[in-house]
């Protein structure tokens, strides 16, 4: 069974679907849809071999024969959890989107929909021409998301956005095709294989770098991530944030570390700078942020570095062995980011909801508006404290797991790289709790917050599913982790061959 | 055993769970049941482990429980350590919190929170239990982090207090500066020895003396040292040792239960287990045991002189708190581990102990913290009054009380230390005696005599609090006064810790001063001649003389050299240092980096700038472009006449 093709294909049609229907009925198919959709996404876990780094669940079609271009799918221990990740925030989002939604509802979540069909093809392509297709695909429907739906600067927003990602994937197809011209195939797979001189490596790096740079963000290209956030509604953010910035994340580790591994050995020490600052310099950047979804935005960023950080510690860690297996490190730093990236979906997902539900109710994003929260929603401020506390990385949650195997991996690399990395533990705490203290705690500061009403049954069941996934992955990542090692395993071993 | 050992954590978990998720359904007198029954299991099940491991065969238990994750052929695994240490740190923390949660009951009985409270506590017991139980350092971290979750939650539990939420923020991020350390600590373990069970990096350990690392180019530190210094800043934060130690006075705002719990008896000392467990490590070390010891040396000392001007019940507590975690910390520094979780043990009960009788006063006091408006409690308040005493006393080292023996004990080793420091340190310790006894006792003589200083209402409401009060305060200060004496033999001198403390051969100070032990009773005897026990009874005449008989002189002193009052009331600057420097300067960074970095430098400079750089060209070639057919028609002869010239006269 074509497992992939049906997640990719069953959401785009029943976006399709959801779109014809009309706003009257839109809601539970939409449900039905991406529930049926996750359900399929399941047998990628419980059926996946993990003793093997090879893709699974292949299909391939011939598409373009003459430049070798072929409708090919298949996940590997990297991809597959992105998939399912993608699938369920998608059941996340359509609920969030319940009530909430009442201009166009059927476009709304037609345009979800179809989102996480592209989304999915973009973690299971194995061709990089379908790739491409679906990475830049999956730019219109969050146009038209925040455009339609989005806040009063969503113009300037939008247009910063498309511009940003969309000039940053130019570059990434002009290194496409001359890959082709070297490997002669435009499949992932012989990208990997083929020899690359040194020039052209890193000409190729900046181009990959350049795309994914500005997805995930880096620094300094991440400046329409918050603007971006801020426009667009809840779901738009949620989505943004817990999958549109894996795409980044899932390219330097798809193109960049196996396609061109001498340029990364060399610039490594650029992107480990990069990932510094991000950490450090944009935790004290969210400190001074008065808007929330800002606040979470600048957060998002931060927690990214981490990703970034992780995949390209790989070969400081290799370089400086003491102990134990020389890959031992390197794989850690690796898995951390990945775990990283899956956790950061969660919890991402979930501040963004969180704001979404007293945005709902007060129509503000402003910390200064808010105060006492708790007195009058309770249920909700345990939750949004939970998620704040697993913003910070608190054992026991999710957010821990990544950020713990990351600074112990760059340990490894350099005493210094983990010191700055695990500054996240003071000015994570310190951005997301203060936050909370003016949000959440204190007297009750206005009418406003007076009148609020704790979160309802729907809200409750939404938040609470993320609750419980941030919890289970941080009592036990163990599956999480386990799907991942063959595949990562051997990507460490092929970026410590050369290609020249 | 195995099963034991799981449920021992386990119950007070269900406990919290139900208590958390089902209070409202249970209603406050199952919630509380439900959660005492699951502490009162704990330390049965705690009881029956110590018992096994006091019965002779003494196994040590170490197994995995589970696997938590395995990435790149590292295991990270929680499982439980159960040896001598762990044993005498469960049953202190099971019975200190069993005693809490029943004195919670009349402490909050009219709190709206009341099943959060018990939910919260509950879980504290919990997490610390995972801590002390832990086999490996990531669990020990586990743990560590989430009693700090559960100390912010409780500190910040009436939440409408904004003293309260600061402190709990203030509290959370200074233990993240210390947990910042530990983590770094962590991954240095893992990188020299490629394992984070406890047994396997010991047993790696002894290998790395003599291995350097360069933090700084061209100057090699030793490994040993760095991971060290590094697990102890993660102990000062939990620990509140100087200059970590804001924290603990502002945690105060919280409710007095946990203020008992968490803030005196159990969580602060994770910092003390935590390098007792360490010991195989720190021992490796002289430079990181002299840090240690001086640290712990000016905690002691310069905490307790705070102590003396503070006039808030539960401040002057919190301030000897902090002193005596500088006693533990300073036997840790003279690698006397067993003396430091001998104090860890005494301290745990007679400071519960003191807390829970300073709740009970403010409860008479209609939550009337400031002790200039008590006085003469005596006869309101009897039960109190004597286990405050025999709290004090064991708190000052009066001969024969529980807090005599361990206190005297780490002064003796101290004093037999060699290493770097302790000089320094045995003049602090010695001094610290005076300072003890003499803020202890003046906050019990303002309090329980004198003349009666509250208000009429006040006093006319005046009366002993209810018996989930007191008796609470009785079964704590049957420990204070006869623990010292029953376990100094075993637990000190007769090897009782066994393989669960190493200590260097070099480093044993506590076999030299069991040289001269004979019993508990000439301990006490040996007292006599040393001068901590006269600096004691000094310390206790003085408050005795300047309080109780001529309070004239303290204020008098406190005219006199208002600067010495002024440092102290200020508590040296810390605050307004952190405040200032620490808080303000990163909000200013970051207020910079956001409004210079983001807004002007890359999106007005970079983003929109380039944009509107385009804009700008293009306007510019728009201006040519008129429509009219004449000016293209001119501009083209122009460009042919230009054309033309050039190709003349360069020909």
């Amino acid at each position: 069974m074509p497992i992939l093709s049906i997640i990719i294909w069953l959401t785009i049609i029943g976006g399709l679907a959801v779109l014809f229907v009309g706003d009257q009925r839109c809601r539970p198919i939409a449900l039905a849809v991406s529930v049926v959709a996750f359900l399929f996404s399941l047998p990628l876990y419980f059926g996946f071999d993990k003793n093997t780094a090879e893709m699974q669940f292949v299909e391939n079609v011939a598409w373009l024969p003459s430049f070798d271009i072929n409708y090919a799918l298949g996940v590997d221990g990297i991809a597959m959890p992105l998939i399912l990740l993608t699938t369920f925030i998608n059941i996340i989002v359509v609920i969030s989107a319940w009530e909430v939604i009442k201009d166009k509802p059927a476009m709304y979540l037609a345009s979800f929909l179809i989102m996480t069909g592209f989304m999915v093809g973009v973690f299971a392509a194995t061709d990089a021409i379908l790739f491409y297709i679906f990475f830049e695909a999956t730019l219109i429907p969050m146009f038209l998301i925040i455009g339609i739906w989005g806040g009063p600067r969503r113009v300037y927003a939008t247009i910063k956005f498309f511009l940003y990602t969309f000039l940053g994937s130019v570059f990434m197809l002009v290194a496409l095709i001359y890959l082709y011209t070297q490997a002669d195939s435009f499949s992932i797979a012989a990208f990997h294989q083929v020899p690359l001189a040194s020039g052209a490596q890193t000409l190729i790096f900046f181009a990959f770098f350049v795309a994914f740079a500005v997805k995930i963000p880096m620094w300094p290209v991440h400046t329409w991530l918050p603007d971006a956030h801020v426009e667009a509604p809840t779901a738009g953010s949620a989505v943004l944030a817990a999958i549109m910035l894996k795409m980044g994340g899932y390219g330097f580790l798809r193109f960049s570390l196996p396609v061109v591994p001498d340029a990364s050995q060399q610039l490594a020490w650029l992107m480990i700078l990069l990932s510094l600052i991000a950490v450090v310099y944009i935790g004290f950047v969210a400190l001074a942020q008065i808007d929330m979804k800002k606040l979470i935005a600048y957060s998002s960023i931060s927690h990214m570095g981490f990703v970034t950080l992780g995949m390209f510690i790989v070969f400081g860690a290799l370089d400086n062995t003491v102990e134990g297996d020389v890959t031992d490190h390197a794989a850690l730093g690796i898995e951390g980011a990945m775990v990283q990236m899956i956790s950061h979906g969660f919890i991402s997902a979930a501040m963004f909801l969180c704001v979404g539900v007293i945005y709902d109710r007060m129509h503000s994003r402003l910390i200064s508006d808010y105060g006492g929260v708790a007195n009058t929603m309770p249920v909700f401020a345990a939750f949004m404290v939970f998620f704040a506390m697993a913003n910070a990385g608190l054992p026991g949650t999710s957010g821990f797991v990544g950020e713990f195997m990351v600074i112990l991996a760059s340990f490894k690399a350099n005493f210094w790289f983990a010191f700055l990395a695990a500054t996240t533990l003071i000015l994570g705490a310190a951005y997301t709790l203060w936050m909370i203290k003016r949000v959440v705690f204190g007297e009750i500061a206005n009418e406003k917050v007076a009148a609020l009403t704790d979160v309802t049954r729907r809200e409750k069941f939404m938040l609470g599913l993320l609750a419980a996934m941030v919890l289970f992955f941080g009592l036990w990542p163990q599956p999480l982790v386990d799907v991942m090692h063959a595949s990562v395993a051997n990507l460490v071993q092929h970026v410590t061959i050369s290609k020249l | 055993m195995k099963l034991l050992y799981i449920l021992t954590p386990l119950a007070p978990l269900i406990g919290a769970i139900a208590a958390g998720f089902f209070g409202k359904t249970l209603g406050r007198v199952n919630s509380h049941r439900i959660t005492i029954a699951g502490v009162a299991i704990a330390f049965a099940l705690s009881l029956i482990a110590l018992m096994k491991n006091l019965s002779g065969d003494g196994a040590v238990f170490n197994e995995t429980i589970y696997t938590w994750m395995v990435s790149g052929n590292i295991k990270f695994e929680v499982g439980f350590l159960v040896d001598r240490l762990t044993v005498v740190m469960m049953t202190v923390v099971t019975s200190v919190s069993l005693m809490v949660h029943i004195y919670t009951i009349g402490y909050m009985h009219d709190d709206p929170g009341y099943q959060r409270f018990f939910s919260y506590i509950s879980l504290f017991t919990f997490a610390m239990l995972m801590l002390v139980m832990a086999n490996n350092f990531m669990q020990l971290f586990f743990g560590w982090e989430a009693v700090g979750l559960v100390s912010y939650l409780l500190i910040g539990f009436w939440y409408k207090k904004p003293t309260a939420i600061f402190a709990n923020l203030k509290a959370f991020l200074v233990n993240r500066v210390g947990d910042f350390g530990f983590l770094l600590g962590i991954a240095a373990v893992l990188m020299y020895t490629g394992s984070l069970n406890y047994t396997e990096v010991f047993d790696a350990a002894p290998a790395l003396v003599g291995k350097t690392m360069e933090l700084i180019p061209g100057a090699g530190w030793s490994v040993l040292t760095v991971t060290c210094i590094c697990l102890f800043i993660g102990a000062m934060g939990k620990s509140a040792q100087i200059p970590l130690h804001v924290w603990l006075p502002d945690s105060m705002e919280g409710p007095t239960p946990i203020s008992a719990l968490i803030h005196a008896a159990t969580m602060v000392t994770a910092g003390i287990f935590m390098v007792s467990r360490m010991s195989p490590l720190f021992e490796l070390s002289e430079t990181a045991l002299s840090f240690v010891i001086v640290i712990g040396s000016l905690t002691a000392l310069l905490m307790g002189l705070v102590g003396i001007v503070q006039n808030d019940i539960k401040r002057v507590v919190a301030y000897s708190t902090l002193s005596q975690l500088g006693y533990m910390t300073v036997a840790l520094g003279a690698s006397a581990y067993s003396a430091a979780i001998f104090h860890l043990m005494t301290h745990a009960f007679f400071k519960a102990l003191l807390f829970l009788a300073a709740g009970s006063v403010i409860i008479g006091m209609h939550h009337e913290q400031d002790i200039r408006k008590m006085g003469g409690l005596k006869k309101y308040m009897p039960v109190t009054y004597w286990t405050s005493l025999i709290g004090t006393l064991a708190l000052i080292g009066f001969p024969g009380f529980s807090g005599y023996f361990s206190k005297d004990a780490i002064i003796e080793a101290v004093h037999e230390s060699q290493i770097t420091g302790s000089g320094f340190a045995y003049i602090c310790v010695l001094l610290g005696v005076f300072i003890t006894a003499f803020y202890s006792f003046r906050m019990f003589f303002l309090v329980f005599h004198g003349e009666e200083r509250m208000d009429q209402h006040t006093k006319d409401h005046l009366h002993e609090s209810p018996s989930v009060v007191t008796v609470p305060l009785i079964l704590l200060a049957i420990p204070s006064v006869i623990l010292g004496a029953l376990t100094i033999g075993s637990m000190l001198f007769g090897g009782y810790f066994g393989d669960a403390i190493y200590v260097a051969p070099a480093h044993d100070v506590i076999e030299k001063v069991g040289q001269h032990y004979h019993g508990p009773l000439s301990f006490v005897l040996h007292g006599f001649k040393t001068p901590a026990l006269y600096l004691a009874f000094a310390g206790t005449l003085a408050a005795w003389f300047i309080y109780l008989k001529r309070p004239d002189i303290a204020d008098w002193f406190a005219n006199r050299f208002s600067f010495i009052h002024k440092l102290l009331d200020n508590k040296y600057g810390f605050d307004d240092f952190n405040q200032k420097v620490f808080a303000g300067g990163s909000l200013q960074i970051a207020d910079k980096l956001w409004n210079v970095g983001d807004v002007k430098l890359i999106d007005g400079m970079m983003v929109n700038g380039s944009a509107g750089k385009v804009g700008t060209l293009s306007a510019l070639v728009r201006t040519i472009q008129t429509g009219y057919l004449y000016h293209y028609a001119f501009a083209m002869i122009i460009g042919l006449l230009a054309m033309l010239s050039v190709f003349i006269f360069t020909t």
